[in-house]
């Protein structure tokens, strides 16, 4: 039974990883730029819930709403001022970019908030599931996490599928310039994607901090590099993947932290990033590129 | 004509290296130089060796690594395990220092091979990510590395300490995430230097030789590289291998100039792995010399900052957003041109054949 | 016994037939072109020659020798050299370099005397730059040494990488459309070189051209493609004649 427990823990984990991994994803196929940032938004959704919910009382649903709309505009600032100037730039120079809006951000909440690890209160206030005769437990976090994904995901499916804004991302993502010439407005997409995506870590902020409840400038950083190996995992650039790469990469984490070493669990979770990339170079859903001759 | 241009802008590099040692050993000899800046020299070796070194993969072989730390950490704990367990036998620090380094150097260089046959299939972005992994995998394994050493020979384990079964006479080398405590401080920043100048020749020289021209070319176009006969597959893994060897000794450098060597997500993970990046991608990409000063600055500049205590950090991430919208972006550009002293120059000369 | 022989060669992709059955046969020394509309399968031809794509049948034989499936490093080795259609050179590497390493397998020593500086270095290096300013010279290039690859004009990056591919000392040489955007004089020009090159040489050359000035100017025979099966094959004055050749290139 404590299989399923852990197993269970994995899924929410692991939805966790994927709704961070989309907006790495999403990023990605838009803007072909590896967000190192991404991961530090995460961060700054958790500090925006802590202070209003866990400091001044306000009502969780506020916070966590007004930490989406700050976030949101984060992202979107980050991208008008350090990334558009770069976009004819090498990919490179985007990079190392991202790297400084990352030590930014982390360094601002340093000096806001100090370097002191925070109990965040959770926000969730289901009420833990207990099946089988109370051998295993979900907790209300569990619940309200993998159900958070799976409606974001059916959500932002819909939304690119269905709308003219979500047609105007594929397009841009698969021919920034044919996209252009088709009338849509580029930048307008670029920044949407940012907005999408910053939006969606200031909840898995939230989530993570729910779930975990320790948050410090740094918070981010590992969640977001192991959200960036997830949607490489699946196959960087697709949705699905992201879904799928962030679950698998949950549930490998905490298996081999209750089965193995939890020492070793990272080291577990990269090792099988690199099997998968050398069978799949381009990941489990990712697409065949071939150079033309 | 050409070669000569070539030599000459080496020896630029070569000098200028000298130069600074001949500086700072006037400034500490005459005791100007503060104790926070001379304990910044052998940092500033061993952050120009990654840095010379990493260019090597990403300027001359073109392929992003973010796992050149791993190979710092490999050189580290390799040739401080060796010291360690030398320290009593070989008694005549130059010696078991130099041993150390080639140590050092032919592990990182076996790392760099193991991990570069299946990396470098991989293209792009996809592997740096797989290099960014075997970094992280590096340096966690490393943390619960536990060696000991007694009158029966070496003990392994990747338990704890006790688990060794060490006898009585036995101690710990390897302490897990303590890692190696009581390393031999046998380098300093004269030897800094010296591996930098080593450094240095190898790159430099790397590149303009045979191989090194098959590993541009490959850069340049894999398949025209191909198609003229040159086996992709070896130059990429031997320009990668070198290029690991070489932070392996950055790493040996690191080790002997510390009392304790920790792998630490600040000192061996993919942050000081990103770090060096920085000063590659600062410095300009291919561009030895501009690495050296990169790393070099970059090391100096957070102490320089800090007087501005808590806020240096934020200012450094500040310094390093504008220093790349400056030098990458279009209008950047713009205003860099308007300014560049080679273009005065030229307008000047301009003025002068003109009258 | 001819210098090149291919017999049955095809290659699939997927359920697509790219090429099928293709023949052709060339004797040292021969000048020969192989032409057809757009589409019809003669890079793919190129590329199967050269090893960068596997055929999926067929067998091709350079001076007797099987080199069917080889990789394309080990085709070059064997003696087939090529130039491609979109323009491939080490754009960051100097003109000169960009000849040497065509001379990579040509002049060996070993990375450890490159980084030591050893007498081998000296001695290979400088054979290397002789060998490569000769080579440059003849396309006329020797004057533009040092310039960047990528800095070149068109036509002179074109003259560039046929230098770069007999630097390494091909038996057979493959121009994959050398005239390809270049003006009237150029062509003419270009014409000159392969016919210089052939007689300095002794080369053998294969190569698909556009431009039936061209082709009719300096080719000796033609193989036709057309939807990827061989449509003629002959002197070229013959197949140029062919009914069916012209109704190919001209429609109906």
């Amino acid at each position: 039974m404590s299989f399923l427990n852990y197993l269970i823990n994995g899924v929410s984990l692991g939805s966790v990883y994927a709704i961070i991994a989309l907006g790495y994803t999403m990023v990605y196929g838009i803007a072909k730029m590896l967000n190192f940032a991404h991961g530090d938004v995460i961060m700054v959704g958790g500090f925006v819930v802590f202070t209003l919910s866990t400091r001044m009382g306000v009502s969780p649903v506020v916070a966590v709403l007004i930490s989406i709309v700050v976030c949101t505009c984060l992202g979107m600032t980050i991208e008008r001022i350090a990334y558009k100037p770069l976009r004819s730039a090498t990919s490179l120079a985007v990079l190392i970019t991202a790297i400084g809006v990352s030590y930014f951000l982390q360094n601002l909440a340093l000096i806001l908030f100090g370097s002191d690890i925070k109990l965040f209160t959770s926000v969730v206030k289901v009420k833990p599931l207990v099946i089988a005769d109370g051998q295993i437990t979900i907790t209300g976090e569990t619940i309200v996490t993998i159900i958070a994904c799976m409606i974001i995901m059916i959500v932002l499916t819909t939304f690119i599928k269905k709308t003219k804004a979500g047609q105007a991302m594929l397009a841009v993502s698969e021919d920034k310039g044919a996209a252009e010439l088709m009338g849509v407005n580029v930048n307008a997409t670029i920044s949407l994607t940012f907005a999408i995506g910053s939006g969606l870590a200031a909840i898995a902020g939230v989530l993570l901090c729910s779930a975990y409840p320790s948050l410090n400038p740094y918070t981010g950083s590992m969640p977001g590099i192991k959200a960036f190996v997830a949607a490489v995992f699946g196959g960087i650039g697709s949705i699905p993947g992201a879904l799928i790469g962030g679950i698998l990469l949950g549930v490998i984490e905490s298996l081999s932290k209750s089965y193995i070493s939890s020492q070793m669990a990272d080291a577990i979770v990269f090792s099988v990033l690199i099997i998968v990339l050398l069978v799949k170079p381009t990941g489990l859903l990712g697409k065949k590129i071939s150079e033309k001759v | 004509m050409k070669k000569l241009k070539l030599n000459k802008d080496y020896l630029i590099t070569y000098g200028m290296v000298i130069g600074f040692y001949i500086l700072m050993s006037i400034l500490k000899g005459t005791g100007n130089l503060s104790s926070l800046f001379s304990g910044l020299l052998v940092p500033i070796c061993v952050y120009t060796i990654l840095a010379v070194s990493l260019n090597l993969t990403v300027g001359i072989l073109g392929e992003l690594s973010l796992g050149h730390a791993g190979f710092m950490c490999v050189g580290a704990f390799s040739s401080a395990f060796f010291s360690m367990c030398m320290k009593d036998i070989i008694t005549n620090s130059f010696v078991r220092f130099f041993i150390a380094l080639i140590i050092s150097a032919l592990v990182a260089a076996l790392f760099g091979i193991i991990i570069g046959i299946p990396v470098l299939r991989l293209r792009g972005d996809y592997l740096a990510i797989v290099t960014l992994a075997f970094g992280e995998i590096i340096k966690n394994i490393v943390n619960i590395l536990y060696v000991g050493k007694d009158s029966d020979g070496l003990h392994i384990s990747i338990k704890d300490s006790i688990s060794l079964g060490l006898k009585e006479d036995g101690k710990v080398i390897i302490n897990g995430a303590q890692g190696i405590t009581g390393t031999p401080h046998d380098s300093n920043f004269t030897v800094g230097i010296v591996l930098l100048l080593i450094t240095l020749f190898v790159v430099l020289n790397f590149m303009n030789s045979r191989s090194g021209r098959a590993v541009m070319a490959i850069r340049d176009n894999r398949i025209a590289a191909e198609s003229i006969g040159i086996n992709i597959s070896k130059y990429k893994l031997m320009a990668f291998s070198i290029s690991a060897a070489l932070a392996g000794v950055a790493g040996a450098l690191y080790a002997h100039n510390l009392s304790t060597l920790n792998a630490l997500p600040k000192n061996f993970g993919y942050n000081m792995s990103i770090m060096i990046l920085v000063y590659v991608v600062l410095g300009g990409i291919g561009n030895i010399r501009g690495s050296i000063l990169a790393a070099a600055i970059l090391t100096v500049l957070p102490e320089l900052l800090r007087g501005f205590a808590d806020y240096r950090m934020l200012i450094y991430s500040v310094v390093l957003i504008a220093l790349m919208l400056f030098n990458a972006s279009p209008k950047g550009m713009e205003i860099k041109e308007k300014i560049s002293p080679s273009r005065l120059l030229a307008a000047k000369k301009q003025t002068k054949e003109v009258q | 016994m001819a210098m090149l022989d291919v017999t049955n060669l095809g290659i699939s992709f997927g359920g697509l037939r790219a090429v099928d059955a293709f023949e052709v046969h060339i004797e040292k020394g021969e000048l020969y072109g192989l032409i057809g509309p757009n589409g019809a399968g003669k890079t793919t031809v190129f590329n199967m020659l050269t090893g960068v794509y596997k055929p999926t049948d067929g067998v091709i034989k350079l001076d007797d020798k099987n080199i069917t499936g080889m990789k394309t490093t080990q085709i070059n080795q064997a003696g087939i050299a090529r130039t491609f259609q979109n323009i491939r050179l080490f754009s960051q590497l100097t003109v000169l370099d960009n000849v040497k390493a065509g001379l990579h397998n040509g002049y060996e020593y070993s990375t450890v005397a490159g980084i030591f500086r050893l007498p081998s270095y000296r001695k290979m290096e400088k054979a290397m730059d002789e060998k490569a300013l000769e080579l440059l010279e003849v396309f006329d290039l020797d004057k533009e040494a040092s310039l960047l690859a990528g800095n070149l004009p068109y036509g002179k990056q074109r003259k560039l990488e046929i230098a770069r591919a007999l630097a390494t000392n091909p038996k057979l040489l493959l121009l994959d459309e050398p005239a390809a955007g270049m003006n009237p004089n150029e062509t003419k020009e270009l014409m000159d070189t392969i016919q210089l090159i052939r007689e300095k040489f002794d080369m053998t050359i294969l190569l698909i051209e556009h431009d039936m000035k061209l082709v009719s100017g300096i080719c000796e025979r033609l193989t036709v493609l057309n939807f990827g099966q061989v449509l003629a094959q002959g002197k070229t004055s013959d197949v140029l004649n062919d009914p069916e050749v012209i109704k190919a290139y001209l429609g109906e």
